[in-house]
């Protein structure tokens, strides 16, 4: 700010202040014709990424199984523990959850159950329209959750990459040359 | 007897207006300053949102009339009726057109700015009856305020009525046929138009109810029917300084001929009022707060001066006969 101690000066500052206010008002005059950045929500849809994280789903694999194990390790994850879950065997000797139970009225979005699940079957969608008139309404059983696709990662089959080595009738056979299965994923790899 | 008839016909009918006009300012308050901020603003209730105001004043008539325990209950309840009356009152004065207008009195102006400091009882009120800290720093604030912009709003309007010597606003419009009195009394404008601004506490100058230091000022502890009062006060104030700008400086309903045939006088009225309102909008939109001290000391040693001079430069000029009404 500059003095003001002499008359001159003084004056100077009063027609500074004066032209800076005039501009201030010019340059927001000058708005009027600039586009509004609103978008205008339930008509006009935001843009969410795909890897948006939002309303969680249960994936199955390729042959239309369901991915889920039930090994807990979402449940585990879940910051909020709002995931619960029973695993059971079925008579094929696959493991699949009993009932699967989210309850999004706690649910962060936070994608740490999508992290942690080791058969991509529990996977964030970008729907974010999850708002119910009765709170009840928002703990999905396994039936809401479970969808007809593949999610992300459209050939991933669980069983398929993760065999065991065996060794039958003095034959060796390394992870993933079995029939049916593929070589195992490589984990440090950075593409999904 | 059928005259009176006539004349409070035309008092109910102004004030029929002027309310809603009053409530519908608030919707295209919100809306331009959505426009200037690159937002949209109130658009879903009614065409275009027009019917904002309507779901405005059903939620605060809904909401409850609550009157604090700790309050001076006689004057918390009339504080902000004071402060309603005072604003309409000021429109009885008013010329809307050659033909309508409350009354023609002679001293018109002086009307206006006696209702002017009226109204600011009904915040000093307010801020003391609530009997809060931040109503009373409000109240305080609105006292000081008003005290000192009174003052060169008082003496920026003596330029007008030094050149057309006269009172009555009628008298005054009338006299602008020649050519509107903003050519000659442009720093009477300047001057009168910021002294509005504080006096109707709008942004910049609302520091009584400045609601980042004051939560909401002189209104803190005020709810429902009450506060809506202080709200129609506060922009039928808006309205009433463009209404007076106008008057006083761009000559009334008058208009250069070719435009005047276009439309009839009482629409060019409201078009140049609607014309300042919108002025007061974009002030509020741009321009920041000053500090309590910087409006005091802004007020008394630069606009005072400046009004003076300007009284000074106008009777000289009309004593040497440079400029006439």
């Amino acid at each position: 700010m500059p003095s003001s101690n002499n008359k001159s000066g003084a004056f100077a500052l009063a027609l500074d202040m004066f032209f800076s206010q005039l501009r201030t008002m010019g340059l927001v005059l000058k708005q009027t014709f600039v586009k509004a950045d609103t978008v205008e929500y339930p008509e006009q849809k935001p843009y969410l990424a795909p890897r948006y994280r939002g309303r969680i789903v249960l994936t199955r694999d390729p042959d239309g199984e369901e991915r889920c194990v039930g090994c807990n390790l979402c449940a585990a994850a879940c910051p909020v523990d709002c995931i619960a879950l029973q695993q059971t065997i079925d008579d094929d000797g696959r493991k699949r959850a009993d009932f699967f139970r989210i309850n999004f009225s706690r649910c962060i979005l936070c994608g740490f159950c999508e992290e942690a699940c080791p058969t991509y079957a529990i996977q964030l969608t970008p729907d974010v329209e999850l708002a119910e008139y009765d709170r009840k309404n928002l703990v999905y059983e396994k039936q809401h959750l479970l969808i007809k696709g593949v999610g992300k990662y459209p050939d991933y089959s669980f069983y398929r990459y993760s065999g065991v080595e065996l060794d039958i009738n003095g034959q060796h056979k390394a992870k993933g040359q079995a029939k049916n299965e593929k070589p195992p994923v490589d984990i440090k790899g950075l593409m999904p | 007897m059928i005259e009176i008839l006539f004349k409070l016909l035309e008092i109910l009918l102004i004030i029929a207006l002027l309310i809603p006009i009053a409530a519908m300012l608030v919707w295209v308050e919100r809306r331009m300053i959505g426009i200037w901020q690159n937002r949209l603003g109130p658009n879903r209730v009614g065409p275009l949102g027009i019917l904002q105001s309507v779901a405005d004043l059903l939620k605060i008539l809904g909401k409850e009339d609550w009157v604090p325990p700790f309050s001076e209950r006689t004057v918390f309840v009339l504080a902000p009726v004071i402060g309603a009356v005072c604003v309409l009152m000021s429109f009885a004065v008013m010329p809307f057109s050659p033909t309508i207008g409350v009354s023609d009195l002679n001293i018109g102006l002086l009307f206006f700015l006696a209702m002017a400091s009226l109204a600011v009882y009904s915040v000093v009120l307010a801020g003391w009856a609530s009997n809060s800290k931040y109503a009373l720093l409000g109240g305080m604030r609105a006292a000081a305020q008003t005290v000192s912009y009174e003052v060169f709003m008082g003496l920026s309007v003596m330029g007008v009525v030094l050149l057309t010597g006269s009172f009555n606003l009628r008298e005054i419009v009338l006299a602008q046929q020649e050519g509107w009195l903003i050519e000659t009394q442009f720093v009477g404008f300047i001057i009168f138009l910021i002294a509005g601004i504080a006096e109707s506490h709008r942004l910049p100058f609302d520091l009584p109810e400045a609601e980042t230091e004051l939560t909401a000022g002189f209104h803190t502890e005020y709810s429902g029917l009450k506060f809506a009062l202080f709200f129609l006060g506060e922009y039928l104030g808006v309205t009433l300084i463009s209404a007076m700008s106008v008057v006083l400086f761009f000559g009334g309903w008058l208009m250069p001929e070719p435009l005047a045939s276009w439309l009839p006088p009482l629409v060019w009225f409201i078009l140049k009022v609607f014309f300042f309102v919108l002025f007061f909008i974009l002030l509020r939109t741009s321009l920041p707060r000053p500090r309590f001290d910087q409006l005091l000391s802004f007020g008394w040693k630069y606009m005072l001066p400046l009004a003076l001079l300007n009284l000074l430069v106008t009777a000289a000029l009309k004593l040497g006969g440079v400029i006439y009404a």
